[in-house]
């Protein structure tokens, strides 16, 4: 498995890549990327941040990529989320996912980018014309990611 | 006993502190008794961390429930919910 928490951006056909040519079983790779948008509740975004917690958000993504490989069948898994100032259309995360078969990497990398969303220790503050603002957690993403207590 | 405390984001900002050592007498102490004590260093620290804002609590990387202890040598964060993705 692979975390990485960065401020640099990624490279996802090389990401794939490696992820692909591991092992001559694998037969399914899956991938999710954020990016972020010029407007969000109506207003224009100019600009991102990204915060973390060093030391607790790697743990965390491993945990989440742990929790994937008990649940499904999954070969490898990969996240990549960046940090720091961000402009719209600059990617944000990377969830990629390898199998033998596709069912298995579809479920897993949802699953994983839905952990992500209420788990992982990550902030972000957009900045509009208005001023600056701390995004607020949606209730949409805790039931996407309490929707997988329940499914087998 | 001593413990580290974090603070993040929205937390950190209007509290002005992003980390701090804290001595704090020889006995278990939980993580809602910690964030009573904190709130009584002023307005600003009872609203953040005893008001309408929901506050996550982790103790050694590990997310936890307000009931939780903590011990000599414990790194402790507080942080709102999380937005990352």
């Amino acid at each position: 498995m692979t975390v990485r928490v960065q401020t640099e951006d990624f490279d996802i056909g090389f990401e794939l890549k490696q992820l692909r040519l591991a092992r001559q079983d694998i037969g399914a790779v899956v991938s999710f990327v954020g990016q972020v948008r010029d407007i969000n509740e109506g207003d224009a975004i100019t600009t991102l941040t990204l915060e973390h917690y060093p030391g607790m958000t790697e743990k965390s993504l491993e945990n989440i990529i742990s929790q994937a490989k008990n649940r499904w069948d999954i070969v490898d898994a990969l996240i990549i989320h960046r940090v720091g100032t961000l402009q719209p259309l600059d990617q944000i995360v990377l969830v990629a996912v390898s199998s033998a078969h596709r069912g298995d990497a579809f479920n897993a990398c949802e699953f994983m980018m839905d952990y992500l969303k209420t788990e992982a220790p990550f902030w972000k503050k957009e900045v509009t014309p208005q001023g600056e603002r701390w995004l607020e957690a949606k209730q949409a993403d805790d039931d996407a990611s309490a929707r997988w207590n329940m499914k087998k | 006993m001593k413990i580290k405390l974090f603070y993040f984001a929205r937390l950190k900002e209007t509290l002005n502190y992003s980390t701090e050592d804290l001595a704090l007498p020889d006995e278990p102490i939980t993580i809602l008794k910690l964030k009573a004590l904190l709130a009584k260093r002023g307005d600003t620290w009872g609203q953040m961390l005893m008001g309408k804002l929901k506050v996550r609590a982790a103790i050694n990387h590990e997310l936890v429930a307000d009931n939780a202890t903590i011990h000599d040598g414990d790194e402790v964060a507080f942080f709102p919910p999380v937005t990352g993705g």
